[in-house]
């Protein structure tokens, strides 16, 4: 407990700048990120991640030291570069995106590590520390850089607000964002751009490898909580952050372990938790749905056969018969546990009586019972006048979609058939 | 004496990864390839940890199924959990990668026989401080030398064996299928080999630079090449040639060896890409205003 | 007399995340005649043809091939994918992938045998690319591409050819060349089953037509099936009602097939 005080007051100032760092970071790739999630780019921001690092080296020979302007731009025109030369590989060649990512990306990484040890090598004093760069070192990060960091996300966060409906529309559907007149090469460059900033902010903490699941994960992990943009938005950000801090403070109680991979761990177990459990469509939330759409499959289905039981004695009309499981079973086979439950179920919501013999239908039992077989007579008509089916199949075609029509459905078959009421015949 | 051996190891490396690399390109799988060689890290650390000396062999077909592993995953959350593709791929490798460095940092107190930076680049130049030597002198060459071997006669084998199998795999899935061939089997045997050619010269030249050979040779073939074996046979060549050059570079400017390898092969990429295109643009300009790659012919019918 | 059948699809329901995209088929097609499947844009017929070559699970229903499952009498099937969903950059030439059509699950660890050569080499003359033989696939027009699969599937010998929009991309020329082959085959007792788009020409080229969208509208000879009315429910929009509900099943994740136990 002493240490988590100790964490989130930031005793240490350190502790402070990593926060803030991740804060930042986190924040402006899990942005930037949504965008090439939807564009199916995700793995660009690999390229890019892997392609900051010569970038990173050339900007400390050019100045000589580590001052950070330099090897920030260093890595920003390199980082820029990959995704020209991506593109330019994918449209003046047969290879296809996915190997010119890997081939700028290792042609990149592998340049970075020539420089790198030639750096090494060459004798520069100073150098110590460039190699974090390889793995992440969220524990240098220092003030200016927060700096740096939150003037990145300000920028991110502006051409976001300016830009978001023209975003939007070329990461749907960028032809028809062309052919509306929207400067698409240029919104793509803007957003290009964006990201090598976003990577480039996160590599000193991250390092080239993992840097890129800062972009693609939260994305990820928010698709499965919002089909709406603006809160997948949100919702990755929040994801992002929340494993910045947490992977923080776990390094910080495991001092010998990095902060970046225990932020993209989890990252990455929130994305499984949240294909788990997300209520949209999650395991659990399709569990759940084909156990209720089972419930309610089986009630329907019983009270379609008081109305086939009634129908068959000619007593369609006022189905009061007080019935008995044994009756139902005359007309339709059922698993006599399901059909108990059924039962006892339909009478707690007020569809069935229970009578000293058995049960029978109450007046919104009626009325359900009606529809049903209404629907499921009115789809058979339906599938005879469009389709090809056979006389003998169209029961069964149509059984189980008397379940899903929904009323604006009924509406629109009793007007395209012209029918009301509920057909006599079964077929 | 251990320069050659540095380049025979490095030229197997290549040999083997330009194999494999053609299939996993045609297939479009070249980031599944990136993936499962990120992925092999906990694998690797684990088998490391167990063995507490280099590559025992067992273990390191141990670590191969942590690549088979990978691939898996990226296949479940691409069907399963319907994330994209790319995703996928992106979502699992960073994440393996990430429980591999935690695993190095927690269990490898001390130990200095993983380090961090020889997973991303490689050991190359110390491949010959591990040696195997006979009877006290009788010197037979670096350790690394033979895994290499190993590795290059299961591929060999397997591709030799497979060829009209990962063919057919390679050029269309379905049509696969409809011949009735067991095109997930076929998937998987080519995973194994990708994530045990990451894994045997993972000592050599790291997880992240096995990329390069695995996917610039082979593109580079690509660019020009109009049959299959042809294909596998400059892929090679580039291979081996970035070795070659590579090597000599790096001892000339004193730079890591790997690093400059995969360079060169990058290098190589691009002149051959850009020599292509100077190519194609004569023979538009010569001949008549035909479309790139496409020799008009007569539509004549079937005689 | 009743005809052999070739192709019995029975009830067969496909879907893709829920939806059903094709939904209760049910057919039974001649054997020794050429049949067209028609049907607008995105109305299942891909599917349908992947499904009876088991590249697609069905999610109901059955397709039973000369009265066997398909696993049985897979041999005697050949497909011919949509031209667009192969890549044409595949380093391979004419040759190569006409040898493919000799591939068997039981002989792709063999050596290729003359035998195979043989066939080979004639398909390719069939087809009249002899010249082109050694031609790497990308240096082909749309006619010649088409032709090369024509080629593949000759030399599987098969006895049912399922072939998706061949005519697609192909010069009047070559499309009235490959008929004819095709015209030869059937009068060979072959069956030849093929994804067809041009309304215009349907009732010239084909003996007995499927026309679907999503469901089952129409089959039957040409004259059966090229009604007004048939084609108006599936071409004239008339089955929006039919999408609204595949679309409700999917977004409910809703179970399509219920065991039918009425009494
Ligand atoms: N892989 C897929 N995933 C989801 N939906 C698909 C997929 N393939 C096809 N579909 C959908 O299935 C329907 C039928 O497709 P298809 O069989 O290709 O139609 P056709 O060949 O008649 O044009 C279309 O609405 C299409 O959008
Ligand atoms: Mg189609």
């Amino acid at each position: 407990m002493q240490t988590f005080l100790d964490f989130i007051s930031f005793k240490d100032p350190n502790v402070m700048y990593v926060i803030l760092g991740m804060i930042c970071i986190n924040s402006s790739s899990a942005l930037i990120g949504t965008f090439a999630f939807l564009r199916k780019r995700s793995l660009i921001g690999d390229a890019i991640a892997h392609s900051l690092l010569p970038g990173i080296c050339l900007g400390f020979i050019a100045a000589g030291d580590k001052r950070m302007i330099f090897l920030f731009l260093g890595a920003f025109l390199t980082g820029w570069f990959s995704t020209f030369l991506v593109d330019y590989i994918v449209n003046r060649s047969k290879i296809k995106q996915d190997a010119a990512i890997g081939i700028v990306l290792s042609s990149f990484f592998a340049l970075g590590i020539v420089l790198l040890t030639y750096i090494q090598n060459a004798g520069y004093t100073n150098q110590g520390g460039l190699n974090g760069f390889l793995f992440g070192q969220a524990a240098a990060i220092n003030r200016d850089e927060i700096y740096l960091f939150a003037l990145i996300l300000l920028i991110i966060l502006v051409a976001i607000l300016v830009f978001y409906r023209s975003f939007i529309l070329i990461s749907f559907n960028a032809e028809f964002a062309q052919s509306i007149g929207l400067p698409v090469r240029w919104i793509e460059f803007l957003m290009t751009s964006l990201t090598v900033l976003a990577t480039a902010s996160g590599i000193q903490a991250l390092g080239v490898v993992l840097m890129s699941a800062l972009i693609v994960t939260p994305a990820a992990a928010a698709r499965f909580w919002t089909h709406k943009l603006s809160r997948m938005l949100v919702i990755g950000v929040v994801f992002s952050v929340f494993s910045g801090i947490v992977g923080a403070y776990i390094s910080y109680t495991h001092a010998a372990t990095p902060t970046g991979p225990w932020v993209v761990a989890v990252l990455s177990v929130i994305t499984l938790l949240s294909f788990t459990v997300s209520t949209k469509s999650g395991i659990l939330a399709n569990f759940l749905r084909a156990r209720k759409n089972k419930i309610k499959i089986l009630q329907e289905t019983i009270l379609k056969t008081i109305f086939h039981y009634h129908e068959r004695r000619g007593l369609a009309q006022n189905l009061d018969s007080v019935l008995t499981p044994t009756d139902l079973l005359s007309v339709r086979v059922y698993d006599t546990y399901q059909l108990q439950k059924g039962i006892k179920r339909l009478i707690r919501l007020g569809f069935l009586v229970a009578k000293e013999k058995g049960f029978t239908l109450t007046e919104n039992g009626k009325i359900e019972g009606r529809r049903i077989v209404r629907l499921h007579r009115l789809w058979e008509h339906y599938l005879l006048k469009r389709t090809t089916i056979d006389a003998l199949h169209v029961h069964s075609g149509a059984e189980a979609i008397e379940h899903i029509l929904s009323p604006e459905i009924e509406k629109e078959l009793e007007r395209e058939l012209g029918i009301v009421g509920i057909p006599t015949k079964d077929f | 004496m251990g320069e050659l051996w540095i380049i025979i190891t490095a030229s197997i490396v290549a040999l083997n990864a330009a194999i494999l690399g053609c299939f996993l390109l045609l297939r479009k799988m070249a980031m599944v390839g990136d993936a499962i060689s990120h992925a092999v890290l906990p694998g690797i650390v684990v088998a490391y940890y167990l063995s507490g000396d280099k590559t025992s062999g067992l273990l390191l077909l141990g670590a191969t199924l942590t690549g088979v592993l990978a691939s898996f995953a990226i296949d479940f959350l691409s069907r399963k959990a319907k994330i994209q593709g790319d995703a996928s791929i992106g979502i699992t490798y960073t994440f393996l990668f990430a429980v591999g460095m935690i695993m190095i940092s927690t269990m490898m107190n001390g130990n200095t026989d993983i380090d961090m930076e020889c997973v991303l680049y490689g050991d190359i130049s110390l491949i010959n401080l591990d040696k195997i030597v006979v009877d006290g002198n009788l010197y037979l060459g670096p350790r690394a030398f033979y895994i290499e071997v190993i590795a290059l006669v299961i591929i060999g084998f397997s591709i030799g064996f497979g060829f009209k199998g990962f063919k057919v795999l390679s050029f269309n899935e379905d049509y696969a299928k409809a011949l009735g061939i067991n095109t997930n089997r076929w998937h998987y045997a080519l995973m194994t080999l990708v994530s045990l050619t990451t894994v045997f010269s993972f000592e050599v030249v790291g997880a992240v630079l096995v990329v390069g050979f695995l996917i610039i040779p082979p593109a580079t073939a690509q660019l020009f090449s109009t049959k299959l074996k042809q294909m596998l046979f400059w892929a090679s060549v580039f291979g081996i040639l970035a070795v070659i050059i590579g090597y000599y570079l790096a001892v000339w400017m004193n730079v890591s060896i790997t690093g400059a390898m995969v360079t060169v092969a990058g290098i190589d990429f691009f002149l051959v890409l850009i020599i292509q295109r100077l190519v194609d643009r004569k023979k538009r300009s010569t001949t008549f205003a035909a479309p790139e790659f496409i020799t008009p012919t007569p539509k004549n019918s079937v005689e | 007399m009743r005809e052999a059948c070739a192709i019995e699809v029975h009830n067969l329901t496909t879907t893709y995340g829920g939806a059903p995209v094709l939904w209760d088929i049910d057919f039974e097609l001649p054997a020794g005649h050429i049949i067209g499947i028609i049907g607008p844009n995105g109305s299942g017929k891909t599917t349908l043809l992947k499904t009876i070559m088991g590249l697609l699970p069905a999610s109901s229903g059955y397709v039973k091939i000369f009265d066997k499952d398909l696993e049985q009498i897979r041999h005697k099937i050949s497909y011919v994918p949509q031209r667009e969903s192969v890549d044409w950059d595949f380093p391979a030439s004419v040759f190569d992938i006409v040898m493919m059509g000799r591939y068997r699950k039981n002989n792709l660890f063999k050596r290729t045998n003359k035998t195979d050569l043989e066939i080979v080499l004639q398909s390719i003359e069939k087809v009249g690319l002899t010249k082109y033989k050694d031609r790497q696939i990308a240096q082909l027009s749309g006619g010649q591409q088409q032709r090369v699969f024509i080629a593949r599937a000759l030399a599987q010998k098969a006895d049912i050819y399922l072939m998706d929009e061949p005519f697609v991309g192909v010069d009047a020329a070559t499309e009235h060349s490959i008929l004819k082959l095709l015209k030869e085959m059937r009068d060979l007792g072959k069956t030849v089953l093929i994804i067809h788009h041009d309304l215009q020409t349907v009732s010239d080229y084909f003996d007995y037509l499927v026309l679907l969208n999503t469901r089952l509208i129409a089959k039957g000879t040409p004259q059966e099936v090229l009604t007004e009315e048939n084609l108006t429910n599936a071409y004239g929009g008339q089955l929006t009602l039919l999408a609204k509900v595949a679309n409700l099943i999917k977004v409910n994740q809703f179970p399509i097939r219920e065991k039918d136990v009425d009494l």
